[in-house]
């Protein structure tokens, strides 16, 4: 177990220990359970079709063999080993969330969890006068004034350059700084793409953005379009900082939604939306306090309600 | 951490009495106390243990013991290089090691300066045993650094860590050509002897410890430090590479059992 020290008593033992049970029957019925692999297990294939080997595979004496541990996907000729436990492999179009962690000449380094740092160039966001046009030094000089070193910000893979570095880009005022709010960093293996990444949860006044690369944001709502008004108006006026406190009800309820990922990722369940506001809406249903989310007696409690939800799902099917 | 160290079961003694046994008190004053009436039999592997997912915060991480050698791995990376100078090829990852023992992990505390050059001989070997199984080509410019802690030294504590390390690089989904375990044996009374403890190796014996590709059947690491007849060093080095073929069993088994629970629980 992770990051969490648990002490469970004896019915809370066995009752996880049901549930786990439970949840571990119900994947073994699947196909994945069967394919799961470790370093240098031989993959079975059908040479005839001459297969496609893809990520995590190798060659050994005209063997297939997996160089990660994980589960064996197949699609079509297509022979591959999806890794659980590993950092973010980016896919163009993947919404992030880092951390700068240097500004370099035209660009800012950024920590997004992947082998190396990703790079977003000057010239690949908008301008906070939301002006297009050429960036200039006077732009290069002024770059402290959009991002600085540990600001946390949201943006999309661009791409791969050809000397291999990694691109992001953030042209949209959906992406950029992130404020008020958390940062937290579950494995990416919990991720799953998505259409919609941005999520507002309306009646807590609270904007959660599960990037890609494991990094979930939790912060105060901002209004997108009304961003740019302020930034435009307030920016003169240099009291951004004064007028607009996280008000004590959207901070509990961000610290109790962060709270629910922590524990998600913590059992090592799917992160979604759905699955987030169901953990925090059972949290508010049995009257559990913030703090008391990480305890075991809500833990169990989880691990229990996804066994039923997974019940519930084969039952549908069947 | 755990249970105290208790005797390892699988050796055998010549019958110490019971009353030695409780005058003396921590393990190690226990088997300071055996030394003496040790009887060399070929035992085999001391008790092994692995447990993956013990550094919250590192990217993989395990603690593996063999007998009463306990030690913890942690993986971090692949990782942006930190020091461009240390970068020798821009297409394949750097690989660090750093081994360390903890000062409460041997009989009596000591106080080691941090790069003495025993712990940075093991840092190199360690080093150059797990590159030859990761696959750097895969990740360019990029660093993966590896953090070795014993935590109670009993012999064969570069077995132990290398053996962790595996474990702790499976966790962190670095790819690898093959699952490298080590073993160590030994040659004491004319008797070939399977993963010595401390007992056994300061009995000043050949002390050989072998890494080995367990699918490959290939040596990455070879290391003795006395001489030996050539028959009888092919002997023990046979026994060290079955015992490396039952630690690679073992390891395998961890880790299908670790990724099983994940995508179990991950769902579908």
């Amino acid at each position: 177990m992770r990051d969490l020290h648990l002490s469970l008593n004896q019915t809370q033992r066995v009752r996880l220990q049901a549930a786990l049970d439970q949840l571990e029957s119900y994947a073994a019925s699947t196909a994945a359970a069967a394919a799961s692999v470790t370093v240098a297990d031989s993959i079975p294939v059908n040479h005839e079709d001459n297969i496609l080997k893809g990520h995590g595979t190798s060659d050994l004496d005209g063997q297939v063999v997996a160089t990660l541990c994980g589960v064996v996907e197949r699609v079509n000729k297509l022979v591959y080993v999806r890794a659980l436990r590993s950092r973010y492999k980016p896919e163009v179009g993947d919404i992030i969330v880092g951390r700068v962690i240097e500004i370099a000449p035209k660009r800012w380094r950024l920590e997004i969890n992947f082998s190396q740092d990703a790079v977003l160039m000057l010239s690949s966001m908008n301008l906070p006068d939301g002006i297009q046009r050429r960036r200039t030094a006077v732009d290069e000089l002024n770059m402290r004034s959009i991002f600085v070193e540990n600001d946390v910000i949201c943006a999309e893979v661009r791409g791969f350059q050809h000397d291999g570095s990694l691109q992001l880009q953030a042209r949209s005022q959906k992406y950029g700084k992130l404020e008020k709010g958390q940062l937290l960093t579950v494995p990416p293996y919990l991720v799953k793409r998505r259409k919609q990444h941005f999520h507002h949860l309306d009646q807590y006044n609270v904007d959660l953005i599960v990037g890609c690369n494991g990094f979930v944001w939790v912060g105060e709502h901002v209004e997108t379009s009304e961003k740019e008004s302020t930034l435009l108006s307030d920016k003169p006026s240099g009291k951004q900082e004064t007028d607009n406190s996280v008000p004590l009800e959207t901070r509990r309820h961000i610290c109790r939604i962060a709270n629910a990922v922590r524990l998600l990722s913590v059992i090592g369940l799917t992160l979604t939306v759905e699955s987030v506001t169901e953990t925090v809406e059972a949290s508010l249903r049995s009257n559990i306090e913030i703090n008391e989310m990480l305890g075991s007696e809500f833990y169990v409690q989880t691990v229990e309600r996804e066994a039923q939800r997974r019940a519930s799902m084969v039952r549908k099917r069947s | 951490m755990g249970p105290p160290p208790t005797l390892p079961t699988s050796h055998s003694f010549s019958s110490p009495s019971p009353k030695t046994l409780q005058e003396t008190k921590t393990p190690f004053e226990i088997r300071f106390a055996l030394l003496s009436s040790l009887s060399i039999q070929n035992h085999g592997m001391r008790h092994l243990k692995g447990e993956i997912g013990v550094v919250s915060k590192a990217d993989g991480s395990a603690l593996f013991e063999m007998g009463n050698t306990r030690v913890i791995a942690a993986v971090y990376g692949p990782k942006e290089i930190q020091n461009k100078g240390q970068q020798m090829n821009n297409n394949e990852a750097l690989v660090r090691c750093e081994y360390s023992m903890a000062n409460f992990s041997t009989g009596d505390r000591t106080r080691r300066p941090k790069g003495d050059r025993r712990s940075t001989e093991i840092s190199l070997v360690i080093r150059q045993t797990m590159e030859a199984c990761i696959l750097t080509k895969l990740m360019p410019r990029s660093q993966i650094d590896i953090f070795v802690q014993v935590l109670q030294a009993d012999g064969g504590t570069r077995s132990a860590c290398i053996n962790a390390a595996t474990l702790a690089l499976a966790d962190a989904g670095v790819p690898m050509r093959d699952i490298i375990t080590s073993c160590s044996a030994g040659y004491l009374c004319t008797t070939p002897l399977l993963d010595l403890n401390y007992a056994e190796d300061s009995a000043g014996g050949p002390d050989v410890t072998v890494g080995i590709l367990a699918k490959m059947d290939k040596v990455t690491l070879l290391q003795m430090d006395a001489k030996l007849p050539l028959d009888t060093f092919e002997n023990v080095m046979q026994l060290a590479i079955e015992g490396c073929k039952a630690v690679a069993q073992y390891i395998r088994e961890i880790l299908l059992e670790n990724t099983k629970q994940l995508e179990s629980r991950r769902g579908s």
